[in-house]
């Protein structure tokens, strides 16, 4: 098995979050599927590691998991906001400046 | 044209065995986390997917990051997401039927073509060099190098990301505190609002719940004693569920004997 596969993997797993992300009308599934982007980016960059044969790759990833981390934390405080000013998790329902 | 992808290296056969059996499974939990309507079932199939991707990072020599990524990410990260979805009200249900007309087929194609454009890139891409795989970096062991690299080349990125931390907890507190508008009403407060309430039939507090001899609990309603069963004896939670057993069994049947 080449390992370019990884890359592949990522790269679906990748584009089924990117789906999720406009599909998807539940602000707290919208934001697992930006996580699911996240991982699939980090799965690349843990396969560079290995192939370029240096941990550069693998210090990049550990860093993308502190910052995913940083991001859920603030956007789960504002889901919980706005649920708890519209009563709604729907990101439709979050349509205030439209005209 | 020669493909130059496959000058990157393969890898050894248990590998290979893990990879075939566990991609597939991990991009049909993520097709499915698209496809399930609750937001729960999403959760437990992205704490799958996310699962699968620690034992490819551990098969791919980073066993530091298959840790941190079971503990943080389906540890800690998935949990915080549970919690959320637990306090927003797991029964609002996300519909699936698409309100922007035509929203999901030009999604889909769009992604189709972003997915092709980066698997045929991946396919055309050349390495330079041959690989090395991690056999030297990881020489010392594999927590060990990531510390040396962590705290010598990376520690400014090291120390930018600890202040993001504090930033982001702090972030956390002030978006989900909320100032009460008035203070919470205490008995003295009810009290008083209850005497002032123009009649004074509740004065004295609502009548508590049936006691019988057959059933003591707070789902039977106390009796009147014209007969009839108090509503207001029982908690109006109780009422809204429906959890309430009739009190008319245990009246006493003494109408019928006199018949």
């Amino acid at each position: 098995m080449a390992i370019a596969n990884y890359l592949y993997l990522s790269a679906i797993l990748f584009t089924i979050g990117a789906i999720g992300v406009v599909v998807r009308r539940n602000a707290i599934v919208v934001f697992m599927c930006i996580e699911l982007m996240l991982n699939a980016a980090n799965l690349a960059f843990v396969t560079f590691a290995r192939i370029n044969g240096n941990l550069d790759g693998q210090i990049v990833a550990f860093f993308t998991m502190v910052v995913a981390a940083c991001e859920v934390v603030v956007g789960l405080a504002i889901i919980v906001t706005i649920y708890r000013s519209r009563r709604s998790a729907s990101v439709d329902d979050a349509s205030l400046l439209k005209l | 044209m020669i493909n130059l992808a496959l000058d990157i290296g393969t890898t050894a056969g248990p590998e290979s065995v893990l990879f075939y059996f566990l991609a597939p499974l991990s991009i049909l939990a993520s097709i499915g986390m698209l496809l399930v309507k609750k937001a729960v079932h999403s959760a437990l199939l992205l704490a799958w997917v996310m699962i699968s991707l620690a034992i490819f990072y551990i098969a791919q020599d980073a066993l530091f990051l298959g840790i941190v990524q079971i503990v943080v990410y389906t540890g800690a990260v998935m949990m915080l997401f549970l919690f959320i979805l637990m306090l927003v009200g797991v029964d609002t249900t996300d519909s699936l039927d698409e309100n922007i007309k035509g929203l999901r087929p030009i999604a889909i194609t769009a992604a189709i073509g972003f997915g092709g454009l980066l698997t045929s890139l991946i396919a055309r891409a050349t390495f330079g060099r041959p690989t090395t795989l991690l056999i030297d970096a990881n020489s010392v062991g594999n927590a060990n190098a990531i510390a040396e690299l962590l705290f010598t080349k990376y520690v400014f990125a090291f120390e930018v990301v600890s202040a993001l931390l504090i930033t982001a907890a702090l972030g956390a507190m002030v978006l989900a505190h909320s100032q009460k508008s008035r203070s919470k009403f205490a008995q003295r407060d009810l009290s008083i609002a209850r005497f002032r309430k123009g009649e004074l039939k509740d004065a004295a507090g609502l009548p508590g719940p049936g006691v019988y001899a057959l059933h003591n609990a707070v789902d039977v309603p106390a009796l009147l004693p014209t007969g009839k069963a108090a509503p207001t004896s029982i908690s109006a939670v109780l009422q809204a569920r429906g959890d309430i057993i009739e009190s008319s069994q245990f009246q006493l049947q003494v109408e019928d004997e006199e018949k």
